[in-house]
């Protein structure tokens, strides 16, 4: 049997009062996109740090790629990447030099011939040299992409990727990952609030509310579970299940 | 858009070309040096300020020897003293600044979770920010110090070797304190930046820079003895004003900056393991 790519049992975080992330239990196959989905606060993100071994967590256990990442996570960080629009790369760098700071702190032997083959295959030519700073959001995004692949990954975790971008480059971006995963037998577990894109991508999804799991499953039959038909009107019933005010205040 | 995917072989632990991860990377520390390298070159008016302030010390206390020059005192006579005490003041001071500025514009750029998602260690980016303070302290020591030849007829590097010791010994010391000081920023947040430019500052009245340490109150020498920059500043008169050097004083400077640098960077791990438990490196600002 397969050991899978990520696999988290109790996973919690607590700052002060806060429960960030309670208790939490998923796992991640190997060469799967896994769609982590919920609104603002859910503790995506707080998940994503902890798996990335950016945030420590108060109580349980995380394991990537075999390796236990609260003990160990040196062993695999060169073998995991990650992705956000909302971490920014050096904007007075250009785009080579951040790629050629990333690929040596990543430990690839042929730096520049690795970003060389991102430059063809995210179409960077046009603006290699440019500052970082003075790059379009679609621009940045492809950057941000080629950072996150410069050690071809084997998991590759991307916090809302297409965040703020039009639909004709957000697709881009999506047939991109689909086609990253199928040629190379790579995981990536995303996190992200756009429904569309989820059921379009994931194989499987995590749905979290206020630091739970609340669902988790394929697409198709959280669906069916729900009696909805799109992953957006559960994502609704789920973030509205709680709510007893009238909005009128009659 | 060129969609075309380059098929990758199926990825099996370690993929080939990348190295099998060791804890101690010269190349991870050469690279986050190339990124501050890099910063520095994209900006023209920072490498004019790394020069500018040494130069405008210079030339202050340049001056101030030409008049101070027609003192009937032996000592204040003993040849450019003065200068010599600005500049290497400017060692310690650039070393420690080097540190904490290139710190800073990793907290302004907010790409600390960029950083440590790759295999760097934060001790690699400690030394990665000493060396790269060592390079924007050259860059601003020497022309100031190669200017005073032609300006006030004196050089610096006649006294020889044991400028490179005072010289190691303040980067060390300065360099320390930087990581301390950056260790409080990332503790802090951006609020605290200013212990960038005044952590330094505290400690110059009692490093004998431009006078003995018998100068000070004799409550005040015991906090001086216990900094390695009051031994360099004393060690340097010594050289300028008796030609000796003076070895007790080359010895506590060293001993007292194994302490102070294994405690600066103590403080910098403690404090970043403080940042992993708290969030600090996903979130940067006042």
């Amino acid at each position: 049997m397969k050991i899978p790519a990520i696999r988290v049992k109790g996973l919690t975080k607590i700052y002060g009062e806060t429960i960030a992330v309670d208790n939490i239990d998923f796992e991640v196959k190997t060469n799967s996109i896994t769609a982590l989905l919920g609104g603002n606060g859910a503790g995506k993100t707080t998940t994503i740090a902890m798996l990335l071994g950016l945030l420590l967590p108060t109580s349980g256990n995380i394991e990537i790629l075999g390796e236990n990442m609260i003990r160990s996570r040196y062993r695999v960080l060169s073998r995991m990447n990650f992705g956000s629009p909302y971490v920014n790369l050096p904007k007075r760098l250009t785009v080579r030099e951040n790629l050629l700071v990333f690929a040596n702190l990543y430990g690839m032997t042929d730096a520049t011939g690795r970003i060389k083959q991102l430059i063809n295959e995210l179409d960077l030519g046009d603006f290699i040299d440019r500052p970082s700073g003075q790059l379009s959001s679609g621009q940045s995004t492809r950057v941000a992409l080629a950072k996150a692949l410069i050690n071809a990954p084997e998991l590759l975790l991307l916090d809302e990727p297409t965040a703020s971008l039009d639909p004709d480059t957000a697709d881009w971006v999506r047939g991109y990952l689909e086609g990253y995963r199928e040629a190379t037998g790579a995981t990536i577990l995303l996190a992200s609030h756009n429904m569309s894109e989820v059921e379009r991508m994931g194989s499987e999804v995590l749905m979290m509310k206020e630091g739970h799991i609340v669902d988790s499953g394929r697409p198709r039959d959280i669906i069916l579970r729900h009696g909805r038909q799109t992953l957006e009107e559960v994502f609704l019933d789920i973030a509205r299940s709680n709510r007893h005010t009238d909005p009128t205040g009659l | 858009m060129n969609e075309t995917i380059t098929v990758h072989r199926k990825p099996a632990p370690p993929l080939a070309g990348q190295y099998l991860d060791k804890p101690f990377s010269p190349r991870r520390i050469g690279a986050m040096a190339l990124r501050y390298l890099f910063l520095l070159r994209s900006s023209w008016t920072r490498i004019v300020e790394l020069a500018y302030w040494p130069i405008m010390q210079m030339v202050l206390w340049g001056f101030m020897t030409e008049f101070l020059l027609r003192s009937e005192s032996v000592v204040l006579r003993a040849s450019g003293m003065l200068i010599a005490a600005a500049l290497l003041w400017d060692v310690m001071f650039r070393s420690n600044i080097g540190v904490a500025i290139s710190f800073l514009e990793e907290m302004w750029s907010r790409n600390l979770a960029q950083l440590f998602a790759s295999p760097l260690r934060p001790y690699e980016w400690a030394l990665s920010l000493l060396t790269i303070s060592l390079i924007r302290t050259l860059v601003g020591v020497i022309p100031a110090a190669l200017l005073a030849i032609p300006l006030y007829n004196y050089s610096l590097f006649e006294m020889g070797l044991p400028l490179i010791a005072f010289f190691a010994n303040l980067m060390l010391f300065g360099g320390a304190i930087g990581l301390a000081v950056s260790a409080m920023i990332l503790r802090y947040g951006l609020g605290a930046e200013s212990l960038a430019w005044v952590g330094i500052f505290a400690l110059a009245p009692v490093s004998g820079i431009y006078y003995p340490i018998d100068t000070l109150p004799s409550w005040l020498q015991s906090i001086a003895w216990a900094l390695p920059s009051a031994a360099v500043f004393e060690g340097m008169r010594a050289v300028l004003a008796d030609g000796v050097f003076r070895t007790d004083l080359f010895y506590r400077a060293v001993s007292l900056n194994v302490v102070y640098t294994i405690t600066g960077l103590a403080i910098f791990l403690a404090v970043f393991r403080i940042a992993r438990k708290r969030g600090l490196l996903l979130q940067v600002g006042e």
